[in-house]
C-alpha cells in the first residue's frame, strides 16, 4: 500500500513507437498520479492504444522509458504485470465461453482456488447486473453487457492500476452512463485509472487530469477545466423565428461575443463559438447577455443551446490549423463522435435551460 | 468492421436486459474491497487452467472435433480400400500393416489446427488480456497444446476402433497400443510447437493453413506409412530414414505390433526433445514480442 501512494502511479519520458515510417507514439512525456482517473484525449490514430499497449507491457518501446509504480515496463514486465489490469478496445473477453467461465478462468489464473475462483465470479456478476447472463456465451451479450464482463474481467483482483483504452466506444448512452458509473466506484476504493477516449465529455466527467494527444505527441495536458479554458467555451446555436433577421441577428452575435458567426444550413439558425474572457466573464453570462441584445434588437429567438467545445473544436483551438484536425479517418469518428457529443450537449443544454426558467 | 455491426444489432436486440442494471456504489465497492491477492498459480495450474479453457472451447462449438473423427476414419477407409488390393495382394492385409501409419499420419497432420487456433485468437482483444496476466509465459500456449492432445487422442482412439471393426488385430495387445498412443500424442504435442510459432508469425488463418501444408505433405507422404520405402529411389530413402514421422511409424508399428524397437522409440523422443526446445523457444520469442 506505501507503494501505491508512493510516487506515481504511472511516468514516462520521451516514450516512442515506431511503426514502419509512422511514428505512432513521438516522444510523449506524461505523469499520472496515483489514485486519480487520468484521461488520455485524442482521435482514432493519435497513438492512444499504441501507448497504452506499451504501458501494460503487450508492446516494447523504440525509444524513451515508461515506468509503472516505479516498475520499468521492458525490465520489470512481470512486476507491472502483477499490478496492472487491461481493458482493451475491442472486448478482452472470450465469446466463446460463458460470463461465469470467463470470470473462473481469469480468476484461476490470477490464483484463485476453485471455489474461491467461483465464489469471486459469481459475486462480481451480481455487482455488474450479470447474473441472470451468467451462463451464456459471451457473443451473446449486447455492448453495454459485454464491456461489464469485461471491465469485471480486469478488477476480480482489484488492480492497483487500470487502463480502459476507449471503454464507451459504440456504447449506447445507458450503457455509456453505466460504464461511468462503475469507473467513479473502482476509483473510489483507490485504483488509478487511466482511461483512453475521443470523447471530451467523458474526460470531463471522469478525468482529474487530461493529456490531448494528435499525431503521437502530446499537445495538451491539465484539468479540464483548464483545458476548457483554453479552447474557449464551445458555442451557442440559435435558431430564430423568421429567416430574414439572420443577417442581422449575426452582427448581433459577433458584436457582442466578438467572434465569428457561422450561418448553419438551416436558414434560421446559426452558431457562435463562446470564449471565455475574464472581463466578460463565464460562457454562459456571456451567451445570455448575447440573447439578451437579440432580443433587444427586436428579433425574435425560437431555441438556443449552449454546447460544450467538440473534440474538433478543441483541436482546432489547441493545434490553430485545419490540416492537423482529426483527418480522414478522424472525420468519420467525428460524425460518430458527434453523436456522443451531442447527447452531452443536449444534456447540457437542457439543465441550462431549466436554470434558466427557474 | 463486421464486429461492429454485430455488436450494435446485439446492443438493439437487448437493450431491454440493460434497462434493469443501475450499478450500485455499495455492491460494486463491497466487491472491489474484499479482494484479498491470493498467490501467484504456479507454472503447471497456469497451464492446466489454459487447458480447461481449450477443453471449454471443445463444449461449446463441438463442430471442431470433426477433424478428429470423420476425417479420420475417411483416411482410414480410403486408404484401405484405395491401395490394399494392389500393394498387399488384399485390403485386411494391407490394414494390418497400414492402421498404425494412417493413426500417425491423421494425427500429425491435426496439429496444424493449433496454429489455425492461436492465429484466429491473437486476433481478438482476449490474447492481449492473457498476455498482461502474471502467470508463467508459456502456460497459455501449453494450454492450447493440452486441449489438443486430447484430440489427439480422440483421432487415435476413433483410427483404432474403426480399424478394429475392419479387422486389424494388434499384436501388441492392450499395453502395446496404449503405449503406441501415448508416443504419438507426446510426439504431436512437440510437434504442435511448430505450428504456435507459425500462428504468431502469420497475418492470417489462411497463410497458416497454407504453411502447414507445405511441411505436412511431404513430412506424411514421403515417409513409410502408405508403402514400404524398399522401393524408393535412393535420395528418397534417405529422407525417409530421418523424416521423424517416419521414425515414430516405425516406432508406432512396433509397440502395437509386440516387438517394440527401444531405439526408435527414444529416437522418437529426441526428435520430441529437440522440436521443443527449438520452436518453444522461438514461440515464446514472438509471445513477448507480438
Amino acid at each position: 500500500m506505501s507503494e501505491r501512494t508512493g510516487g506515481p502511479a504511472i511516468e514516462t519520458t520521451g516514450l516512442v513507437k515506431v511503426f514502419g515510417e509512422k511514428r505512432a507514439v513521438d516522444g510523449i512525456d506524461l505523469t499520472v498520479p496515483a489514485g486519480t482517473v487520468y484521461g488520455v484525449l485524442g482521435p482514432n490514430g493519435a497513438g492512444k492504444t499504441t501507448a497504452v499497449r506499451m504501458l501494460a507491457t503487450l508492446l516494447r518501446p523504440d525509444g524513451g522509458e515508461a515506468r509503472v509504480f516505479g516498475h520499468d515496463v521492458v525490465k520489470e514486465a512481470a512486476a507491472v504485470r502483477a499490478r496492472v489490469s487491461l481493458t482493451g478496445q475491442y472486448a478482452s473477453v472470450d465469446e466463446d465461453l460463458t460470463g461465469t467461465e470467463n470470470l473462473v478462468l481469469l480468476a484461476r489464473l490470477l490464483g484463485y482456488r476453485k471455489p474461491a475462483a467461483r465464489e469471486r465470479a459469481a459475486r462480481l456478476l451480481e455487482a455488474f447486473g450479470l447474473t441472470e447472463a451468467a451462463d451464456k456465451q459471451a457473443k451473446n451479450y449486447s455492448g453495454g453487457m459485454r464491456r461489464r464482463l469485461d471491465i469485471a474481467a480486469s478488477i476480480l483482483n482489484t488492480p492497483d492500476l487500470l487502463f480502459l483504452d476507449e471503454p464507451t466506444t459504440g456504447l449506447d448512452p445507458r450503457s455509456r452512463n453505466q460504464v461511468w458509473d462503475i469507473v467513479r466506484a473502482v476509483v473510489a476504493q483507490g485504483t488509478t485509472v487511466l482511461l483512453t477516449t475521443q470523447y471530451l465529455d467523458e474526460a470531463d466527467q471522469l478525468a482529474g487530469r487530461i493529456a490531448v494527444i494528435d499525431n503521437g505527441k502530446v499537445i495538451a495536458e491539465g484539468t479540464p477545466g483548464q483545458l476548457k479554458s483554453s479552447v474557449g467555451s464551445g458555442s451557442i446555436h440559435v435558431r430564430l423565428r423568421d429567416a430574414d433577421r439572420r443577417a442581422e441577428a449575426q452582427g448581433v452575435l459577433a458584436r457582442v461575443l466578438q467572434t465569428s458567426v457561422t450561418l448553419d444550413h438551416d436558414p434560421v439558425a446559426l452558431t457562435a463559438r463562446v470564449m471565455v474572457d475574464g472581463a466578460a466573464g463565464g460562457p454562459a453570462e456571456r451567451a445570455a447577455h448575447a440573447l439578451g441584445e437579440l432580443a433587444a434588437s427586436g428579433i425574435t429567438v425560437d431555441d438556443f443551446s449552449l454546447g460544450q467545445p467538440s473534440l474538433d473544436e478543441v483541436f482546432l483551438a489547441l493545434t490553430g490549423d485545419k490540416r492537423n484536425r482529426p483527418g480522414e479517418a478522424g472525420d468519420k469518428s467525428g460524425t460518430n463522435g458527434t453523436n456522443g457529443t451531442t447527447n452531452g450537449t443536449t444534456d447540457g443544454t437542457a439543465k441550462r435551460k431549466q436554470e434558466a426558467t427557474a | 468492421m463486421s464486429t461492429a455491426t454485430n455488436t450494435e444489432a446485439v446492443t438493439d436486440e437487448r437493450s431491454d436486459e440493460d434497462d434493469v442494471y443501475v450499478p450500485a456504489t455499495e455492491t460494486l465497492e463491497a466487491v472491489l474491497s474484499t479482494s484479498e491477492r491470493p498467490p501467484r498459480p504456479t507454472a503447471l495450474s497456469a497451464s492446466v487452467t489454459f487447458g480447461w479453457r481449450a477443453m471449454l472451447k471443445i463444449k461449446h462449438v463441438p463442430e471442431q472435433l470433426f477433424d478428429v473423427t470423420v476425417f479420420p476414419i475417411m483416411m482410414t477407409l480410403m486408404f484401405t480400400y484405395l491401395f490394399g488390393g494392389a500393394l498387399a495382394g488384399s485390403t485386411s492385409e494391407y490394414l494390418q500393416f497400414l492402421l498404425p501409419g494412417i493413426m500417425v499420419m491423421s494425427v500429425v497432420m491435426t496439429t496444424m489446427y493449433t496454429g489455425v487456433s492461436v492465429n484466429t485468437d491473437i486476433a481478438k482483444g482476449v490474447f492481449d488480456r492473457f498476455r498482461t496476466l502474471p502467470v508463467w509465459r508459456p502456460s497459455a500456449m501449453v494450454g492450447y497444446l493440452l486441449g489438443d492432445m486430447f484430440r489427439y487422442t480422440m483421432a487415435s482412439v476413433v483410427i483404432l476402433v474403426v480399424g478394429l471393426i475392419l479387422g486389424y488385430r494388434p499384436d501388441g495387445g492392450v499395453l502395446g497400443v496404449v503405449a503406441a498412443i501415448a508416443l504419438l500424442v507426446a510426439f504431436s504435442f512437440a510437434f504442435s510447437w511448430i505450428w504456435t510459432m507459425f500462428g504468431l508469425l502469420m497475418r492470417s488463418e489462411k497463410s497458416v493453413m497454407g504453411v502447414s501444408m507445405l511441411v505436412l505433405m511431404p513430412m506424411t507422404f514421403m515417409s513409410n506409412i502408405l508403402v514400404e520405402p524398399d522401393t524408393m529411389p535412393g535420395w528418397l530413402q534417405a529422407f525417409v530414414d530421418v523424416n521423424p514421422v517416419a521414425i515414430l511409424t516405425e516406432a508406432a508399428r512396433g509397440l502395437m505390433a509386440g516387438d517394440a524397437d527401444a531405439g526408435e522409440i527414444g529416437w522418437v523422443l529426441i526428435a520430441g526433445a529437440g522440436l521443443i526446445a527449438v520452436f518453444g523457444t522461438l514461440t515464446m520469442r514472438l509471445y513477448n514480442r507480438k
